[in-house]
């Protein structure tokens, strides 16, 4: 397991456990006590950790190497998954995901960011950072949705839009634009899960929906701390600083009226329990599906619009 | 035509206040270097004789440049800046929210004009990028909103004229939001069939350009205007290449298919109310007044 820098004080008690499972395997010494011992040692030492994350501890969380992906949610949640690809113009864009697929016995539209793995995946993946045919491909699955009358589930994680000059050339503001204008009044229920990273127009240009929910330890913010840190203090080493100051956890984000729910991770993050996460993410789904089912067309859309109008701090005279 | 005149007469004590030119007189040409006299600089609509450089203006000028007579009527012109996040990074943002007021004397980076453009009614929205790098927080964000709700209340066209460093990072996720306000809106808008014109100026960039800067029925541009998403340095940075000539430029964004025309200034006008007479039917779907000439 890899283990972030904040989770050291964990790091020796998990080596004193593999020792003693060693021994105990071996055969020759029962361990059963001293790792029984030591699990409940780990798990109280990692409970303590976990409890009070700071901002740029979420933020590690929520690039830890382990961390489910969204074709990981799709595989754990749903059954007969049709991957479906291309913006029927211009590509196919790898760090876009998406397709019809059951969850239980609703069909839904799921959708989202892809990251990769290894090297040769993040690549394949551009890290999860999408192109302007990205963003299209991703309406296009939205259309898709809206003509067959299936909802809309989208995963967001992503650093960013890709900043390249192609994605310039192919007006990646565009794309994401576009995007925004069509999820807001697109006829069936849209509902957007952050779990893992939402950095900037790159993470809302699949994130406009009736119901945004961000998992405990996943951010969602305007730039990454990282960024924010070398623009205001022109440096990167302010990004624990800046984690705090953008206000970007899912505690902060629901105190604010800008998201709707927290969907809880297991103890030491998504990874530890993927199976875990997937299921408390799958209910999530499904209780919100339920619940968007009641509204009409008229109601979802006037009520989605609302919503967003809403967001926002200013006075008036 | 009278707003000449009053460009010539109106706004000149303003825009000397404003941009301090050392003796009031004199402006140079930030492109080219060429002095020109003030006086000449308003009347040629700070545009450079010499290079043709469409010189960064404010709200003030092309609210003189646009409405019929430099007359309008402003709206929501007392909405400022709330602090949700408390935020701090070298100052509090509280106290960069007044510098910069004090500087500009704006209340924030947009204002919104309803009055006549040849004789047409619409509604008229322009960024000041002097204040905050024309960033985008909240107070852009609900003036934007309430501009469009505006036009669909009154039925005229909408023209929000960008100019933009992008998001404002001290409201980091409400400014992220405004992007999906206003292009929700804009929905709206679009759905009742009225016009909205896009009318991109130096520099459009990020969080605007992903919402409604790119929205537009009609995406016109000044010559030579930087308009993207990543700013040209990140680009940079991620190809680790030089750049080429003209990459985010009007012409570039032309010719790959994201601006429908390139307008200089001192046709803008005109060539706006043009589209718009085209468009716009005597008893249409969209009332709007019929377009007199002046
Ligand atoms: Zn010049």
């Amino acid at each position: 397991m890899i283990l972030l820098d904040f989770e050291k004080p964990i790091e020796e008690l998990l080596e004193q456990l593999e020792k003693a499972q060693a021994t105990h395997e071996k055969g020759k010494v029962d361990m059963t006590d001293t790792m029984e011992q030591l699990q409940g040692k780990i798990d109280q030492t990692r409970k303590n950790l976990y409890k009070n994350l700071t901002g740029w501890q979420k933020v590690q969380v929520s690039r830890h190497p382990d961390r489910p992906y969204t074709l990981d949610y799709i595989k754990g949640m749903t059954t007969n998954f049709i991957e479906l690809h291309g913006d029927r113009n211009m590509g196919d864009d790898k760090a876009i995901v998406g397709g019809f697929a059951s969850i239980d016995n609703q069909p839904v539209m799921i959708l989202g960011h892809q990251k990769g793995r290894n090297t040769k995946e993040r690549q394949y993946r551009n890290f999860g950072m999408a192109n302007p045919e990205g963003y299209r491909k991703a309406l296009r699955f939205m259309k898709l949705a809206e003509k067959f009358n299936r909802p809309v589930i989208t995963l967001i994680d992503t650093p960013g839009a890709s900043p390249g000059l192609e994605a310039e050339e192919r007006g990646q503001g565009e794309a994401i634009a576009k995007n925004l204008m069509e999820m807001a009044v697109l006829k069936v229920p849209i509902i957007c899960v952050v779990i893992g990273e939402g950095a900037s127009g790159g993470a809302l240009g699949i994130g406009v929906g009736d119901k945004i929910a961000m998992l405990e330890n996943s951010w969602y913010s305007v730039i990454s701390p990282e960024n924010c840190s070398t623009i205001l203090w022109h440096s990167w080493e302010f990004k624990e600083k800046a984690a705090e100051a953008l206000k970007l956890t899912g505690n902060d984000m629901l105190k604010n009226g800008l998201i709707d729910k927290i969907i809880k991770e297991p103890l030491g993050g998504a990874h530890s329990d993927r199976e875990a996460m997937f299921k408390t993410v799958k209910s999530e789904l499904k209780r919100t599906l339920k619940e968007l089912k009641e509204l009409s067309t008229e109601e979802l859309i006037n009520q989605r619009i609302e919503k967003f109008s809403n967001m926002g701090v200013v006075q008036e005279d | 035509m009278s707003w000449f005149k009053r460009v010539k007469d109106g706004i000149l004590t303003k825009t000397q206040d404003k941009k301090s030119t050392p003796d009031g007189l004199w402006v140079k040409c930030p492109e080219c270097q060429t002095p020109h006299a003030s006086k000449d600089f308003a009347m040629e609509m700070w545009v450079c004789k010499d290079c043709g450089n469409h010189t960064r203006i404010g709200s003030d000028e092309y609210f003189e440049i646009f409405f019929d007579n430099g007359k309008f009527q402003e709206l929501d012109a007392n909405i400022t800046s709330g602090d949700p996040l408390k935020f701090v990074d070298k100052k509090d943002y509280p106290t960069r929210i007044e510098a910069a007021q004090k500087k500009t004397q704006l209340k924030d980076a947009v204002r919104t004009g309803v009055g006549k453009v040849n004789g047409l009614k619409m509604v008229i929205s322009c960024m000041d990028f002097s204040f905050i790098g024309g960033s985008m927080g909240s107070v852009v964000g609900e003036k934007i909103g309430r501009a469009i709700d505006a036009a669909r209340k009154q039925k005229i066209p909408l023209m929000i004229i960008s100019k933009s460093g992008g998001a404002r990072m001290m409201e980091a996720a409400f400014s992220l939001m405004q992007m999906a306000k206003t292009s929700a809106k804009l929905a709206l808008l679009n759905q009742d069939g009225i016009p909205f014109i896009s009318y991109l100026t130096d520099p459009t960039t990020g969080g605007v350009t992903a919402s409604f800067a790119m929205l537009g029925d009609f995406n016109i541009a000044e010559p030579n205007a930087l308009i993207g998403f990543a700013g040209p340095r990140i680009v940079k940075e991620t190809i680790g290449k030089d750049l080429p000539t003209g990459f985010q430029r009007s012409e570039f964004l032309q010719e790959h298919g994201f601006v429908d025309f390139i307008v200089e200034r001192k046709n803008a006008k005109d060539q706006i109310h043009t589209v718009l007479s085209l468009i716009c039917d005597k008893k249409p779907r969209v009332k709007a007044e019929t377009a007199k000439s002046s």
